[in-house]
């Protein structure tokens, strides 16, 4: 087994670097949207504080010692590969590739496809996703894994609300609790919405906590859209880790969070803004480390 | 046959399972995971002597297609193993995904493939998965003969840097080739040299393969026969070499006629060098519940129809 030096805990930025941090990435998400008139803007402003949270605060990673087995790393699987537009713009605001290649964004010869993938190299991703419900199988297995490396860090997983209605989820959450894979947090974007129209009126999950629990997971909620709630939760889930059970963090977000004319509906779960709403949008959220 | 005795008889899916186990000893990487099918996958050996590398996932097959990928991403070698209907078709979408599109270095292990699963009927006898599997980009796909070169194949797959399918059956079946005769990935093997018709054959089809050429050869006929184990990347040369010189091909191929070696080999030859091609295969439709001898002799995949089909791509030329 590769001995890789152990990377060290991130540092501990301010809530309001955090917060200065997560505008710059929503008018990244906007914007590469807005440029390729296509995409889905909603969720990815919904996750905006998870990922700036996971990318800057939470995860032990080093973009500069980037390989695809990350020995000595925590890993993050992203189940829901839609809102790949939060993903970029934190995997490059924290140094995984330049910044100029979220131009490319969904145009042809881009790292940046629609989806998530390795299929092009792009550092920072580990795995494809977009069709649904398959990341949680995909974590379970690098957490397996690490497990049988000795490896003692974490594998960290995204999905979608509206992404548990795949039976495939189920599968995978009765056989990490039953298998006690215990290296393992996986969240929920838990916004209500999907494509179609609210998640109770598509097909409504019940009451979710319940269900992961009776599934044996370890489960927290928090409000995914305050970055102090988020980091005491995900400092919490950490510690529940490697006894006996995966850990579940519910995290309540509002889709589109940040831009006021895409909150409180679907609508934007996958539609691109024209000149006037990117112009509307940016006017709400500051710039503050340079747009690319 | 004097060049092919038959050694023994014995399950290509038990030529999985000794392959697994030399496997574990030898490669440390090597990670075997099962949907509550080892006893019929021969993977309990591998489970008995290396239990922290096995894992029984249950009846739950497209969460062990994503565990497995998942494996990859910390540098173990997994080996998947279930019914090559499980194997494919019902995790389709994971395989092309979290497999194939990632380019993870998964082995898909199928057995019980084709009609000779016998009893168990359609519903269990895919007929299609070699053509779901050559269809995804970057995916090697392997169909092995008898026991001993389904034990190299498996050996052979997990030196291979890339996801494979290997598929191989239920029942006894004669072994004939000799248990160290090398098994390259990619690389086709003339069993027999003939002028007169090329016989190209996979799987437990390779044996009938060899009758058909014996029956020929009594009939005057000098029958050129090839393994194609490897159905992807198809050895294109050893079918243009063998073609030129007989002038026509039968293939041969426990699957529906669409999709599986049959038409791999017509688009070469149609590129390269048309030919006269007969094609011994499931005529488009599914299986049902019998012996496997009983079934192959129903749909046409006997000696008798090989050697039927050879005498109509000669009548072609």
């Amino acid at each position: 087994m590769p001995s890789s030096p152990a990377v060290a805990a991130p540092a501990k930025p301010s809530i309001t670097e955090l917060q200065r941090i997560a505008s710059q990435v929503r008018r990244d998400i906007v914007r590469q949207v807005h440029g390729c008139q296509s995409g889905h803007p909603g969720g990815s402003l919904g996750c905006a504080d998870f990922f700036t949270a996971l990318y800057f605060a939470i995860l032990r990673h080093d973009p500069e010692r980037w390989d695809m087995d990350g020995h000595g790393q925590d890993l993050f699987f992203l189940s829901n590969g839609h809102i790949s537009p939060v993903w970029y713009s934190v995997l490059a605001r924290s140094g995984y590739f330049p910044l100029e290649e979220l131009r490319t964004f969904r145009r042809i010869d881009s790292r940046l496809q629609g989806h998530p993938t390795t299929h092009d190299g792009l550092p920072g991703v580990r795995m494809a996703s977009g069709s649904l419900g398959q990341g949680m199988s995909v974590a379970i297995g690098a957490a397996w894994a690490k497990r049988l490396n000795g490896d003692a860090r974490l594998v960290y997983s995204l999905h979608g609300d509206g992404e548990l209605q795949e039976g495939q989820i189920w599968e995978a959450a009765m056989f990490a609790a039953a298998k006690k894979v215990d290296n393992l947090i996986s969240t929920v974007d838990y916004n209500g919405r999907q494509i179609d129209g609210d998640v109770d009126q598509v097909l409504p999950l019940g009451d979710l906590k319940a269900k992961w629990l009776a599934f044996g997971w370890d489960v927290l909620e928090t409000n995914g859209n305050d970055f102090a709630a988020l980091l005491d939760t995900m400092t919490d889930a950490k510690a529940r880790t490697g006894k006996g059970k995966p850990v579940m963090v519910l995290m309540h977000t509002e889709m589109g969070q940040g831009v006021d004319f895409m909150m409180n509906s679907h609508a934007w779960h996958g539609i691109a803004p024209n000149d006037a709403q990117l112009a509307s949008a940016l006017s709400q959220l500051e710039q503050t480390l340079g747009d690319y | 046959m004097s060049a092919y005795p038959v050694l023994d008889q014995k399950d290509t899916r038990s030529g999985f399972g000794a392959g697994l186990l030399e496997l574990g000893r030898d490669n440390p990487n090597v990670v075997a995971l099962c949907a509550d099918l080892t006893g019929s996958l021969k993977m309990d050996g591998f489970q008995k002597a290396y239990p922290d590398r096995f894992i029984q996932v249950g009846i739950a097959e497209a969460n062990m297609m994503g565990i497995a990928a998942g494996l990859t991403i910390g540098g173990k070698i997994p080996f998947t193993g279930t019914f090559a209907n499980f194997s494919t078709g019902r995790v389709y979408d994971q395989v092309r995904q979290s497999i194939a599109y990632a380019g993870k270095n998964v082995k898909i292990c199928a057995s019980h493939a084709g009609l000779t699963l016998g009893e168990d009927g359609a519903t269990h006898q895919i007929l299609e998965d070699i053509g779901l599997m050559r269809m995804l980009p970057g995916m090697t796909v392997i169909v092995p003969a008898d026991y001993n070169q389904t034990r190299l194949a498996t050996i052979a797959i997990a030196s291979h840097d890339g996801p494979c399918y290997l598929r191989f059956g239920r029942p006894k079946w004669p072994v004939f080739l000799p248990n160290d005769l090398p098994f390259r990935i990619g690389q086709a093997q003339i069993l027999q040299q003939g002028n007169d018709v090329t016989l190209i054959a996979c799987g437990h089809l390779v044996w009938h393969a060899l009758l058909a050429a014996e029956e020929l050869s009594r009939a005057g006929v000098k029958a050129e026969v090839i393994n194609m184990h490897t159905i992807k990347p198809l050895d294109a040369d050893a079918v243009i070499a063998s073609a030129s010189k007989t002038g026509c091909v039968v293939t041969c191929e426990e699957h529906n006629r669409h999709g599986g070696l049959g038409d791999a080999l017509a688009q070469v030859l149609e590129l390269r060098m048309p030919a006269p091609q007969e094609f011994v295969a499931v005529n488009d439709t599914f299986g049902e519940s019998g012996t496997p001898d009983q079934l192959l002799a129903k749909y046409g995949l006997g000696p008798s129809d090989i050697v039927a089909a050879a005498k109509r791509a000669m009548s072609r030329k």
